[in-house]
């Protein structure tokens, strides 16, 4: 990788983002719209006995899937779009290295990610009462981590799509499974064995986890860091994976 | 900046070449050279094959056989990626950045400055649309903005896949202007076109037809070979003769050659088979 080309790469990217004002509003406003629909949602439910409230629960975990879902839409769409203006074609044939394109989706749309999360958690905390016994800027940091993971597996998936219509239905089957086996409808510890194990080899379960980790304690915890090196990893992971689908050279 | 392995005069060694895509074989056997501060043109009908000889110069092509070498190394070694700047024949700039910022990041990946990316934007005749998104420039206008992404690289050889398309006249003649005022400077430029009148411009000529080198010469020679001046005209004679004498066991073509000639003034579709 070239620090230059990967600065220049990222920057690109981000001025691409600043060009679309209607996704950047979007990537602001609509997370906190739903947190306050979640909100008054739960205002009524009453808190089980010996545990946070249900809106403490959910909202904390929600702020995790909101960069999740997002990047992994908007990376795999962005991906697609370099493929098919030849964009791609024409950056292989350039000095660019190919990490360096996907280091800079990871570190341009994981920047995105966190900005998101960041202004989420503020709406979160200060607007609408979130607690948790952790502190929001370890809350923002595995936001940021998850939408960097979101970002790998969206220029993973974007291979196998060859139109935008493929690329988004990519979201029910890497995304929702993720959200489904995570830990939030049923405790994981709740599922069938079988269930446990699809959620045990999904990245997703460990950012919940770690969220929940800082719900739950003051400190940041021994598996709450073991967790975010998990998705970090997986992240690293699909990004490796992503680069072997560049290819040079085609038919 | 780098140096190629053995300077010489050849820029472009391309000896046997098949292609084959989609079960189809797109270059059957194509062998030419082609001479440093040169200014080469591709010619042929659409789908005759430039294209893919062109991408097998860069090297983004998958060969079947045959081999290409570029600038004293075989195409697509990663030290060409500094040296050899290729145009793809649709536009590929990021229509949600405007012309500088396209420019500026090209530049940055070969290491150039934001002067140097803004000179190539005006070089193509676009300063006054620097501030402009690509989306809402016209066709002729992205195409340039393209043209200027491949020149900022200052490449030692320019592979163009039809860079004239849709500009007027005028520009037209500058750009030609430019092209061999590059020359002049020791680049190497390979052109790709479908209009006749920028044929007599070149250089040194390649007629390409059905995945077959139907001529590599001079416009000089090849007027003189054919017996006319109408390049136009020399080109229907050289793929009639070709026609008559067909170099191997393939059957004859079904295209007439009135239809040829109608399919190279015709304007070209924006995606041909590459």
């Amino acid at each position: 990788m070239s620090p230059r080309i990967l600065a220049a790469t990222t920057g690109r990217i981000l001025r691409q983002l600043r060009h679309d004002r209607r996704t950047v509003v979007l990537l602001v406003v609509v997370p906190t719209v739903l947190l306050v629909l979640i909100h008054a949602m739960y205002a009524d439910q009453p808190t089980p006995p010996g545990q946070r409230s249900l809106f403490d629960q959910v909202a904390l975990v929600m702020l995790g899937f909101f960069p999740f879902v997002v990047m992994f839409l908007v990376t795999s769409i962005a991906m697609l779009r370099e493929r098919t203006s030849g964009t791609l074609e024409r950056l292989l044939t350039t000095p660019l290295r190919r990490l360096d394109l996907l280091f800079g989706y990871g570190i341009a749309f994981g920047l995105a990610g966190a900005v998101q999360a960041g202004i989420a958690s503020a709406a979160a905390y200060w607007l609408l009462g979130l607690r948790t016994a952790g502190s929001i800027r370890l809350v923002v940091l595995i936001a940021a981590v998850n939408a960097v993971l979101a970002v790998a597996l969206g220029l993973l998936c974007s291979a196998f799509a060859r139109t935008e219509f493929q690329a988004v239905q990519f979201m029910p089957v890497v995304v929702l499974p993720q959200v489904l086996l995570c830990g939030l409808f049923v405790p994981r510890g709740q599922m069938a064995g079988w269930l446990q194990a699809i959620s045990d080899v999904l990245p997703l379960s460990y950012a919940v986890e770690a969220l929940q980790e800082v719900g739950a304690h003051a400190e940041p915890t021994g598996l709450m860091w073991r967790d975010l090196v998990i998705v970090a990893g997986s992240a690293v992971v699909a990004l490796v994976l992503a680069a072997a689908t560049l290819r040079r050279r085609s038919g | 900046m780098a140096t190629t392995a053995t300077p010489t005069d050849t820029a472009i060694d391309v000896r046997d070449l098949v292609v084959e895509r989609g079960g189809r074989r797109v270059l059957d056997g194509v062998s030419c050279a082609v001479g440093r501060g040169t200014v080469t043109g591709l010619l042929g009908p659409s789908g005759s094959g430039k294209t893919t000889l062109m991408r097998a110069v860069v090297g983004v092509q998958t060969i079947r056989a045959g081999r290409v070498t570029v600038l004293g190394r075989p195409a697509g070694s990663p030290a060409l990626r500094r040296t050899v700047g290729y145009l793809t024949q649709a536009p590929s700039v990021y229509a949600d950045l405007t012309v500088r910022e396209n420019a500026r990041y090209f530049a940055a990946l070969h290491g150039r400055g934001r002067a140097e990316a803004d000179r190539a934007v005006a070089d193509v005749g676009l300063a006054d649309a620097a501030g402009q998104l690509v989306a809402t420039l016209s066709g002729g206008q992205r195409s340039r903005a393209s043209l200027a992404c491949v020149l900022v690289g200052r490449p030692e050889l320019v592979v163009l896949d039809e860079p004239t398309v849709g500009q007027d006249p005028v520009l037209r003649a500058e750009l030609w202007t430019r092209f061999h005022a590059m020359a002049a400077e020791g680049t190497t430029l390979l052109v790709s076109s479908h209009v006749m009148d920028e044929a007599a411009r070149c250089d040194r000529l390649l007629l390409v037809r059905e995945g077959r080198l139907v001529a590599d010469d001079t416009p000089a020679a090849v007027r003189a070979r054919t017996g006319t001046d109408d390049l136009e005209e020399a080109f229907l004679r050289l793929i009639r003769a070709s026609e008559d004498h067909p170099p191997d066991r393939r059957a004859p073509h079904p295209q007439r050659p009135d239809d040829t000639r109608a399919a190279q003034r015709r304007r070209p579709g924006r995606e041909e088979t590459s």
